[in-house]
């Protein structure tokens, strides 16, 4: 079996993000990158297939050099293969498109990717992979079986559990819970430094939309103590919710 | 593994910084560090991000079974191989992987103890010493942490008289029988083997490879400690414990060598560890005194707590500085030679024992740093930083270990001074050279404009300062002759001078190399730097002074005094200045900036 994961890099949920001078973009400035931690569950997931089903693992990831860093750690996690598309791409329509256009032809039965990528939250790319190759799909997977051919997934729903099979090939998102992602090895990163990520441009047909703008949510304004006894206190609450806050 | 690329193969003399003029010796800084390093420091990170802290409380509620889930994952993913060879299974890495991975170990006190006494005192002594079938049997187990080891030295009547020792070693057909207690074994309640020293026939120091199950091997109850209350401490009790002959490590009578070697390699990975551990407390004290206010402003926007944020950063800075460069003076020596070397061991022991100066300063420096960002991490928390609730309760009592084991930091101090007094006296060190030149310097010190590059005047500084502390020493030796390290004030003077000398050109050298190669926190780097020259250089001209009048009086004191003062055309900066800017840095990053791995 063939399974390709797509790794997005994103800025780490910790780092304190700043806009760019172009009003529209993230400052890259000491800006932590790591890779999005719905695509761990994806690559756990492919490495626990190839443990128990003896397949090979290609991870892909599209955008700029700094990008190799996810890969390579993908590659100590224990993934065969690494391919960089080399792209500046940012709307999900383009970055799909590459994706899908690399991969086509390329004979994998399983893609993973994670539901979304932190940050932008588009949960866009897996779908669009699929109905860009026309194969079945399953989004936000708790849960995945891959049988002869065919596969098992289960979705958490409002108040249940979805469970939807289909033939592979087939795109799976992942969701937190799938799997635990384990910890690279020092081995696994010794071994890592021996193999090499292909480069490929992964120039795309521009996207149907483009961003605009970013801004950061206005600062909080400063806290206000309420005076008096809890009684008073409660009473003075009350009435902030309501003539200020306009909750009721 | 491949060497790094700062990497030089100028072997270095230890104790050689204090006779070099400054940026002539050979540095590594952090910022040399290989990207290969640096991700197996990022995988220490995951895994004590993700295992450790999160079982915090647990730990320190001395749940061993716990400790030993957690060392035998870190065994999983090769933490506990580092420094094990290849051919027993182990990574073979160099021993800046090991500083790396240490430093992101030491972020929870109780656990860093354990794999410390684990993977570094416990097994070491196997990986230099052994016989080829002791490292065959044991080396592979503890690489995956199938075994666990422990290190047992001490006894109640002897610690830092570790050669005093009571317990016994008698031959008795093909066995040795062993009676004696261990004190303050750390990991006795669970390791599987202990590296134990006894003396063969009451006489002769050696040490034994002894495996839990042995008959006649017990241990005591847990001690009730100050601190790191999770790592386990107990007595090993030895009662006609009978071993197989092949269970002696390296020569009868040649203990000494394993346990000193082996303490050398314990300090200078225990004073990059405390540097570990202060990078959380200072990120937890950022955020707690940006979120508190008093007098309706953060606590970080007073002077006084901003005074408290940059020193500890710059300490932090400091003790980086000092830690990677005596790593890679020890990692360049121990490639000198390979395991493949049939007595590999011993030439790789030696290599280390070249940098006992330097390792001693490490400890004691980076214990003494700890301690006091601990105790202001407490002070800047107010009454909060009193209350077990919050977190720098527990690392001011966990750090406070640091300056007793391992040495404790005044046996440090005099073997700082006493080494390099021992290897002038031996000739090993120019130092008559360097005192004879200085004494000529008198008449015609070193002048500011003789150095230059972005750092010029604190290199004046340092120059300074090492004409200051030879003045003073010299005469010391000259006064006291023989009985000076019986004056154990006096010794204790010329170690502090060395540390700061040490310390001072450490961080020179590396933020010269910052500025000129344009890094990102290049600037924070000068101010740290400079920050740290202006205070450390009036502490050595103190010494310096008041080292002459523990040794002299009257005129003579007044003589050596006037030499002291040729050297102290030094003027400092405002230090409230660079503090004020260093805090401001901090407060919008959000922590100490220079990020190494
Ligand atoms: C939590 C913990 C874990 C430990 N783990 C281990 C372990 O795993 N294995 C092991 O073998 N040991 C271990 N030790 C022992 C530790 O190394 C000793 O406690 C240490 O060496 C000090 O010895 P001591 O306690 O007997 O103090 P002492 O030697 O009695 O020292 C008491 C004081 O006197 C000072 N002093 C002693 N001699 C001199 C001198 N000549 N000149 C000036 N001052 C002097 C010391 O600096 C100290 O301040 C551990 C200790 C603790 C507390
Ligand atoms: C064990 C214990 C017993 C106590 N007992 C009593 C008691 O019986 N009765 C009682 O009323 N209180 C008591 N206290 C409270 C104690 O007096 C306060 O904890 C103390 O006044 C400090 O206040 P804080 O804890 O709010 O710290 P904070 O005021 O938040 O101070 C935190 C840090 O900021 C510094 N700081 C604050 N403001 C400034 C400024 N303007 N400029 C520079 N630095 C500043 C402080 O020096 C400190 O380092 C007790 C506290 C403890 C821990």
């Amino acid at each position: 079996m063939k399974i390709l994961v797509a790794l997005k890099q994103v800025p780490d949920t910790e780092t304190r993000i700043k806009v760019a001078a172009d009003g529209k973009s993230i400052d890259p400035a000491d800006v932590k990158w790591i890779t999005s931690p719905y695509d761990e569950y994806a690559l756990e997931e492919a490495i626990r297939l190839k443990e128990s089903k003896a397949a090979e693992v290609t991870v892909v990831s599209l955008g700029s050099d700094s990008a190799k860093d996810v890969l390579r750690n993908a590659l100590a996690l224990g993934a065969d293969n690494a391919v960089l598309l080399k792209s500046e791409a940012s709307d999900p329509l383009a970055i799909a498109s590459a994706l899908a256009a690399w991969a086509k032809g390329k004979g994998f039965d399983l893609i993973l990717a994670g539901n979304k990528g932190i940050g932008g939250d588009n949960a866009s790319v897996g779908p669009m992979i699929a109905e860009l190759l026309d194969i079945a799909q399953a989004n936000v997977v708790v849960k995945l079986e891959i049988g002869d051919g065919t596969f098992r997934a289960e979705r958490e729903i409002e108040g249940g559990t979805e469970v939807i099979e289909g033939k592979l090939p087939a795109v799976i998102t992942a969701q937190k819970g799938l799997n635990e992602p384990r910890y690279a090895s020092l081995k696994g990163i010794m071994g890592a430094k021996k193999k090499t990520i292909e480069e490929v441009d992964g120039a795309a047909p521009s996207g149907s939309t483009s961003v605009v703008g970013m801004v950061m949510p206005p600062a909080r304004p400063e806290g206000r103590k309420l005076d008096g006894e809890p009684a008073q206190q409660a009473a003075a609450l009350l009435s902030a919710l309501k003539d200020e806050a306009k909750i009721f | 593994m491949a060497a790094e690329n700062a990497s030089t193969t100028e072997i270095v003399q230890g104790g050689s910084f204090l006779l070099t003029p400054i940026g002539q010796l050979p540095q590594f800084t952090p910022e040399d560090l290989s990207d290969d390093s640096k991700e197996f420091g990022r995988a220490a990170r995951d895994f004590i991000e993700g295992e450790v802290l999160p079982r915090d409380e647990a730990i320190d509620k001395l749940d061993l079974p716990l400790t030993i889930e957690l060392l035998r994952k870190a065994g999983e993913i090769g933490l506990l191989s580092i420094e094990i060879p290849e051919a027993y299974e182990g990574l073979e890495l160099d021993k800046k992987s090991s500083l790396l991975v240490l430093e992101e170990m030491s972020k929870q006190g109780s656990f860093s103890v354990s794999y410390g006494a684990c993977t570094g005192i416990g097994t070491l002594p196997i990986v230099y010493f052994g016989t080829e079938a002791q490292k065959k049997n044991y080396l592979p187990k503890l690489a995956a942490g199938e075994l666990l080891a422990a290190y047992a030295l001490t006894e109640a009547g002897s610690g830092s008289d570790a050669m005093g020792a009571k317990t016994t070693a008698v031959l008795d057909g093909d066995s040795w029988v062993l009676n004696g207690t261990k004190m303050w074994i750390t990991n006795a309640g669970f390791a599987d083997i202990f590296c134990t020293f006894a003396k063969v026939d009451g006489q002769h120091f050696s040490c034994f490879i002894i495996e839990k199950d042995d008959p006649g091997l017990s241990t005591g109850s847990e001690e009730h400690k100050l601190g790191i209350k999770g790592s386990s401490t107990r007595t090993l009790i030895l009662e006609n414990c009978r071993i197989p002959k092949d269970r002696l490590l390296g020569e009868i009578g040649k203990g000494h060598k394993i346990a000193f070697g082996i303490l050398n390699i314990g300090r200078f990975k225990l004073g990059a560890g405390c540097i570990g551990g202060a990078k959380r407390v200072i990120e937890y004290t950022l955020k707690y005194t940006s979120e508190r206010h008093q007098f309706n402003k953060p606590l970080n926007s007073f002077g006084l707590i901003q005074q408290k944020l940059a020193d500890m950063a710059t300490k932090i800075f400091v003790g980086e500085a000092i830690n990677w460069r005596t790593i890679g003076y020890i990692d360049d020596a121990l490639s000198q030679s390979s395991w493949s070397d049939p007595d590999a061991g011993a030439k790789k022991m030696q290599a280390i024992d070249e940098f006992s100066i330097e390792a001693s300063i490490v400890k004691v420096w980076g214990s003494e740093a700890l301690s006091w960002i601990a105790d202001e991490s407490v002070q800047c928390f107010g009454g909060y930083g009193f209350s077990a609730e919050y977190p720098p309760e527990k690392v001011y009592r966990d750090c406070r270990i640091n300056r007793i084991f391992e040495g404790t930091n005044e046996i440090n101090r005099l073997l700082i001074a006493g080494t390099l007094l021992k290897r002038a006296m031996k000739g090993e060190l120019p130092m008559m050279q360097f005192g004879q030149q200085v004494a000529k310097e008198i008449s015609n010190p070193p002048k500011a404009a003789a150095f230059t590059g972005p750092v010029a005047r604190l290199k004046h500084g340092v120059e300074l300062s090492k004409r200051q502390c030879m003045l003073a020493s010299g005469l010391a030796v000259q006064v006291l002759g023989q009985k000076l390290v019986d004056n154990q004030e006096v010794m204790a003077r010329m170690s502090n001078m060395m540390m700061e000398i040490y310390a001072m050109e450490s961080a020179v050298v590396r933020a010269e190399r910052m500025l000129e190669s344009g890094h990102r926190w290049a600037e924070i780097a000068r101010d740290f730097t400079e920050l740290y020259v202006n205070e450390a250089w009036h502490r050595v001209h103190g010494d310096a002074r008041m080292l002459c009048a523990d040794v002299t009086d009257g005129e003579g004191l007044r003589h050596a005094l006037a030499g002291i003062k040729a050297f102290a055309e030094f003027h400092p900066t405002s230090c409230a200045r660079l503090r004020g800017r260093i805090a401001s840095q901090l407060i919008q990053k959000g922590g100490y900036p220079v990020e190494i791995i």
